[in-house]
């Protein structure tokens, strides 16, 4: 952090800053007593599970690089490999349905390191007593999906389990896809003056599935926004060659999660201007209710991309010829302090810190 | 969004902030408190002090609803919240307050029936879906929400649902803020007053303040201009020597609060004798209990429950936080210790929290100039 002048922090509220990021920066570690909800919402408990437990315990590199998809080299082909549970509630909602998310969400694993999908394997547990005909369609629409994402379901196995130990269906899905030579992508490639871009607006999904669950008495004609990610990355690819530094897929925790990971693994900071972030209006409307800040809302169908500076005009534009991605938009900046770090310029003119959650994002009280 | 960005227009911002900056003396150092937590989410979230100049300072009072509850409080609710013939239903933030033992949260992964609800009318609802069991509400917050827990209540009793309970946290704004004027290590200029408890008690019970201790007092709506034009109005009285109660949130306040809602929370509530504050010890006829008609539904006689008043972890320093006498930042534990993850103290759980709005919006340099 830079030295402040006249009227800036006093020396020791920085010194209580800079002890709070050395205690943050340290490697987190796993010491819960047992698996809460917090665990699985993508904010700082899923990172303690990941970075604490898991990682340490397979110690594999491609594994430690925390991509959304593992990379490996066989006899010089480059491969990517992803796998993903879906355990969505409700199974079927506006815009979409768990068998969409199950091929969309492992073929866009697959996209956002670079790798071109190639097979899917499906995993079904099914519970006891769920209606055959819902069975049926889900499974038409994952061959529709897949074949419209262009991989093939090569694998499979199917589970059943007693009534009332599963949610109607859980899915879970892997895929293998091809690196494309293109792509040099790494989340520790980020520099200061890189662009941030997001491939169209945001929180669609994660606010369509908040009321199909109808727990709050809300409407609006919300879709989720679940698609192929490949076509995008093309056109990146295409467009910006190796200006393009990476690309995470804004899932679970949403758009400032992802930038919260990114400024981690690259130990820079980022400033995204809040005024520039497109969302829609029935999004923006319904969050504003619930006292949800719709950068943490689940996107299945966009992605962020950083850019180096001299590629991200035609990025942008490259990205708005695509289909679905005409609000494609450039949000914000790499810069060097604080490290670590997201922060937001308010659309009010002020400044804040955007950090990940802790648990679930909760409907405030009052 | 219609209605609602014209009250985060940046201009407009920037436009009052110039006069902040015009009416201020010279020199002279100003502290003013927000009583209410969402004030302080507001600014933190907003970066609202960006827009003032540094010898303005805002200080952060005790008006959020999960950071006043104390562990034995939370205790009580997890020996409750166990019961196998009960649901336990709460908002969303408690969820994640520290008891003595553990959280609600880590209640329900070990097994007892916790359900996040977003009003006590959707507790209502579980109690008609499940009438065999027994549905508990955490009722928690100032005059703002009791009125809603009245209406559930009264509405229990009209449909004749003798499964629903609560276990009422409810409280009142005014004994704090006299307790906090009492207090001799807090020296305050004036105060943002509470806009959604006065949107039910009015702007009349804070003319104490004026009155009694000589204090400017500016009823403020919740969005950035609002808190920003309230700051201003206040400094406003202080640079013409007035001292009142004013009302900014006109669109939403009536001077005489809202009859209706007083009249149901008078009809569903007594004052108890006294009641426990997080920080701030007991403060007398602070917090509501049943009245006599609805006692029947109060869950505090119909199941054991400890009641025993348990002390803050020593490093905790929520009482000064809450009081305004330190920043959250001056805290011993803060952000190492206790951070969002793993919070010691209330103020860190509550995004109305001064400490976990620090935390989460407010953990860097900011470079604001001196008039």
């Amino acid at each position: 952090m830079t030295a402040l002048g006249h009227g800036a922090l006093d020396a020791r509220e920085q010194a209580v800053l800079g002890r709070i990021e050395t205690a943050r920066a340290r490697p987190i570690r796993f010491h819960d007593g047992q698996i809460t909800m917090a665990h699985g919402a993508g904010g700082k408990a899923t990172r303690s599970l990941i970075e604490g437990l898991l990682v340490p315990a397979f110690g594999s590199s491609a594994l430690s690089a925390l991509a959304d998809a593992g990379s490996l080299a066989v006899e010089n082909l480059g491969l990517a490999l992803t796998t993903d549970t879906f355990v969505v509630k409700p199974l079927r909602f506006p815009g979409g349905s768990i068998g969409e998310l199950a091929v969309n969400g492992t073929v866009n694993d697959l996209a956002v390191v670079g790798a071109r999908p190639l097979a899917l394997a499906l995993a079904l547990v099914l519970e006891e007593g769920l209606d055959a005909d819902l069975l049926r369609e889900e499974i038409e629409t994952i061959a529709r999906t897949a074949r419209a994402a262009g991989v093939e379901i090569i694998t499979g196995d199917t589970k059943v389990v007693e009534r009332g130990h599963a949610d109607g269906m859980y899915v879970c899905t892997t895929g293998l896809g091809r690196l494309d030579p293109r792509a040099t992508l790494s989340p520790s490639g980020l520099r200061p003056g890189d662009r941030i871009l997001v491939s169209g607006p945001i929180g669609e999904h994660g606010t369509a599935i908040m009321l199909a669950r109808g727990e709050f008495e809300l409407d609006g004609e919300i879709e989720s926004d679940t698609r192929s990610l490949w076509p995008v990355v093309e056109a990146l690819l295409d467009a910006a060659g190796p200006g393009l530094r990476c690309l995470r897929d804004a899932t679970r925790g949403g758009v400032a999660s992802v930038l919260n990971e990114l400024a981690r693994a690259s130990a820079v900071a980022m400033l995204v201007r809040e005024s520039a972030v497109p969302i829609p209006p029935a999004v923006a409307g319904a969050c504003e209710i619930l006292g949800i800040d719709p950068m943490y809302v689940a996107n299945e169908g966009k992605l962020v991309a950083v850019v180096g500076p001299e590629s991200s005009a035609d990025a942008l534009s490259a990205l708005r010829a695509v289909p679905g991605c005409e609000a494609a938009a450039e949000i914000g900046e790499v810069k060097t302090d604080p490290s670590g770090m997201v922060l937001v310029e308010t659309a009010f003119g002020g400044k804040r810190v955007m950090d990940l959650l802790v648990g679930d994002p909760l409907p405030r009280i009052c | 969004m219609k209605y609602v960005d014209e009250f985060r227009n940046a201009g407009l911002g920037k436009a009052l902030s110039a006069q902040v900056v015009a009416i201020v003396e010279p020199g002279r150092h100003y502290k003013i408190m927000e009583v209410c937590g969402g004030h302080t989410h507001t600014i933190y979230k907003y970066g609202v002090d960006d827009l003032l100049p540094a010898n303005v300072e805002l200080v952060h009072g005790p008006g959020c609803p999960v950071c006043v509850i104390p562990m034995g409080r939370v205790d009580d609710a997890i020996a409750v919240a166990r019961r196998p013939e009960v649901i336990f239903t709460c908002f969303g933030d408690m969820l994640r307050v520290p008891g003595s033992a553990g959280t609600l949260l880590e209640a329900k992964a070990g097994g007892a029936d916790v359900r996040m609800v977003y009003s006590p009318l959707d507790a209502l609802r579980i109690a008609r879906q499940n009438p065999d069991r027994d549905v508990v509400f955490f009722a928690i917050g100032f005059e703002t929400t009791a009125p809603s827990t009245a209406l559930t209540l009264m509405r229990a009793r009209a449909e004749g649902i003798a499964n629903f309970f609560c276990f009422c946290n409810h409280v009142t704004i005014v004994p704090p803020l006299r307790a906090l004027l009492e207090s001799p290590d807090l020296r305050l200029d004036g105060f943002v007053g509470p806009g959604h408890v006065s949107t039910v008690v009015g702007a009349r019970p804070f003319e104490f303040i004026p009155k009694d201790y000589g204090k400017p007092v500016v009823i403020s709506g919740f969005e950035p201009l609002d808190v920003l034009q309230s700051v201003y109005m206040i400094l406003q009285q202080l640079a013409e020597g007035r001292c009142e109660v004013e009302n900014q949130y006109t669109r939403v306040v009536p001077y005489d609060g809202n009859p209706k809602a007083l009249q149901a929370v008078g009809e569903v509530f007594e004052l108890r004798p006294h009641f426990e504050w997080r920080g701030l010890g007991f403060i007398s006829q602070s917090g509501l209990r049943l009245s006599p008609a609805y006692r029947d539904l109060d869950a505090e006689l119909r199941y054991p429950v400890p009641g025993l008043r348990v002390a803050d972890p020593k490093a905790c320093q929520c009482g000064e936080v809450l009081k305004g006498v330190i920043k959250p930042w001056e805290c011993k534990v803060f952000g190492t210790a206790c951070t969002p993850e793993r919070p010691i103290g209330t103020c860190m759980v509550s995004s109305e929290g001064a400490c976990a709005a620090y935390y989460n919006y407010g953990r860097f340099a900011r470079e604001r100039e001196l008039v």
